[in-house]
């Protein structure tokens, strides 16, 4: 085991380039099983690419190239020989913009366990139930699973995204700024939500919103120019960061 | 404290403004550009009535030379050297075959074209970039020399002969570029989110492609199909290199079978010396655009099916 006691996953020297553009330099990272981990930082930092590494989404970007360790399960998440989509499974991912597919919201829900040999008509509902429940959206869906997942809110929209990766029973959940295109109160329940589902799941989140690091994570990591400036605690870090640019990033008075 | 700015900024008086002009009432805003307007509008509005009137002068021709002649008795005769019995059964029968099987040929090769040329191959190599040009290429060479084609590799090389194999074999090539670029352009709206979705939740390349990919370009796709297959039910010029006949006494029973066309028929009887063929062969051009819109009918009613169940 290369990751270390508590910890979920540990990535080491991890490089990585858009064809001649070095986005991320020697990042390394424990993962804390059951935590919430925060990434933050000024645009362009690189917290989204390395989020999209752990699930190789970045795979479909040309010229995208990955160097390092990113220990997970016995695996190394870096490399051809990987099976992305067995990967998929168990990690999971919310967008930054909500994307359900223009299905049912039964449809949507399904849409991956079906398709992962699951066909029996009992355990499906059975599965919606309690994907919607643990997403905390089945009270105001229940009566409509059949109406079009586009008739929803935005904030309804994000957490039917959220049933739909629940629905896979995964390990470890990526979120990239799964409340930046939500209103305060939309993005308040999904908090709540994240606080919750901590209890069964990893969760790493990006995320532009100083407060909602603040408020939801244990651990932040803090990305400048594609390094990690600091890790830590959350609290600790919100409290007293070691470094300055940690401290001017976090009170606001830069990025 | 800082001086509060005034509500309006002040304005250089000697600068114009299209604001000052509008108020000052200047005529090059209000008279001459109104006027200006006008006329654009009165031009675009003449080439939309331009095509319009003469298609209802071309209806109105056709209709009024047709009265009397469109019967029972018309649809259900096979065609005859006296044109009061002569009848459009068996051109009927042949266009709807013909259409059918150019249908079943060129959807399913077109779409398959479509998804490995957007989903799988890879545009900047070079042999999918000569692929991809030719078929834009294809799309505008004229339909005669599909049926050289179709003479030479359907009726004598497979030896299908002059049947509707050959025929509908020649025109779903006639008509494969369009489907291609249309179903190309359906699958490239699909949006990149709605794909991550999917593949985010470790489903294959092909599943998503049958779960998200298709379902939503689906009424795109038909809408380049409906216009492609109208294109080749109005066909003549293929058909007649590829050896359809003017004349058939009898209904097709299968895809090797001799055949005509609707409007191969009509041709045949406007090149008649009889003046009654004239109107026999009116009757068949409304035969013939009855069969196009009912065909266009059912497509549009099918792609907004496809349409309600996306949203």
């Amino acid at each position: 085991m290369a990751e270390k006691a508590g910890m979920k996953m540990r990535a080491e020297q991890v490089n990585f380039w858009y064809g001649e553009h070095q986005a991320l330099k020697n990042i390394t990272l424990d993962i804390p099983e059951n935590k919430i981990t925060a990434l933050i930082g000024p645009s362009g930092c690189g917290k989204t690419t390395f989020l999209k590494i752990l699930n190789r989404m970045n795979d479909y970007v040309d010229g995208a190239r990955a160097e390092g360790i990113i220990h997970y399960q016995g695996m190394n998440l870096i490399g051809d020989s990987l099976d992305v989509a067995a990967l998929r499974m168990q990690i999971g991912m919310v967008f930054q913009k909500p994307n359900p597919f223009p299905k049912s919201i039964y449809e949507n829900v399904i849409y991956g366990p079906k398709r992962h040999g699951i066909r029996k008509k009992s355990q499906l509902d059975q599965l919606v139930e309690q994907s919607l429940k643990q997403a905390a959206i089945w009270d105001e869906v229940k009566d409509n699973l059949h109406k079009s997942a586009l008739a929803l809110s935005g904030g309804q929209q994000q957490r039917l995204c959220i049933a739909r990766c629940l629905a896979m029973q995964p390990d470890l959940i990526l979120m990239d700024e799964p409340t930046a295109a939500l209103d305060p109160i939309s993005t308040q329940s999904i908090e709540d939500l994240l606080l919750t589902l901590k209890e069964k799941y990893t969760i790493i989140i990006v995320t532009h919103n100083m407060q909602q690091a603040a408020r939801v994570s244990d651990q932040t990591a803090f990305f400048l120019l594609g390094e990690i400036i600091e890790v830590g605690e959350t609290k600790e870090m919100f409290l007293n960061a070691k470094h300055e640019t940690t401290e001017r990033y976090i009170s606001g008075r830069f990025g | 404290m800082m001086s509060q700015p005034p509500l309006s900024p002040s304005v250089n008086q000697d600068v114009a403004t299209p604001r000052k002009l509008f108020l000052q009432g200047h005529p090059g805003l209000n008279g001459r550009r109104k006027a200006k307007n006008n006329i654009y509008h009165g031009v675009l509005l003449a080439g939309t009535l331009f095509a319009v009137v003469m298609l209802g002068l071309l209806l109105f021709q056709v209709i009024r030379s047709s009265i009397g002649w469109l019967d029972w008795q018309f649809l259900t005769s096979l065609p005859s050297r006296f044109p009061k019995k002569a009848g459009i059964l068996s051109a009927m029968a042949g266009s709807l075959w013909t259409i059918g099987l150019t249908a079943l040929i060129a959807l399913p090769i077109g779409i398959a074209t479509a998804l490995y040329l957007e989903e799988y191959s890879d545009a900047r190599k070079w042999f999918n970039r000569i692929i991809q040009l030719n078929i834009s290429n294809l799309a505008g060479v004229p339909s005669i020399v599909y049926g050289m084609l179709g003479l030479a590799v359907f009726v004598r090389l497979a030896g299908f002969g002059r049947s509707i194999l050959s025929g509908a074999l020649t025109l779903a090539l006639l008509i494969l570029p369009v489907i291609i670029v249309t179903a190309q352009e359906a699958l490239k709206s699909v949006p990149l989110s709605l794909k991550e979705a999917s593949y985010a939740l470790g489903v294959s390349k092909w599943q998503t492609i049958t779960g998200v990919v298709l379902p939503y370009s689906m009424p795109g796709i038909l809408t380049g199909a409906i216009l492609a297959i109208s294109r080749a039910m109005g066909e003549a010029a293929p058909l007649i290199i590829v050896g359809a006949a003017g004349y058939i006494a009898f209904l097709p029973t299968s895809p090797l079978d001799a055949f005509t066309v609707l409007p191969i028929q009509i041709f045949n009887w406007t090149s008649r010396p009889q003046e009654e063929f004239q109107h026999v062969a009116s009757a068949g051009i409304i035969v013939l655009i009855a069969l196009l819109l009912t065909t266009n009918t059912i497509a549009i009613l099918l792609r907004n099916k496809y349409q309600n169940r996306m949203d």
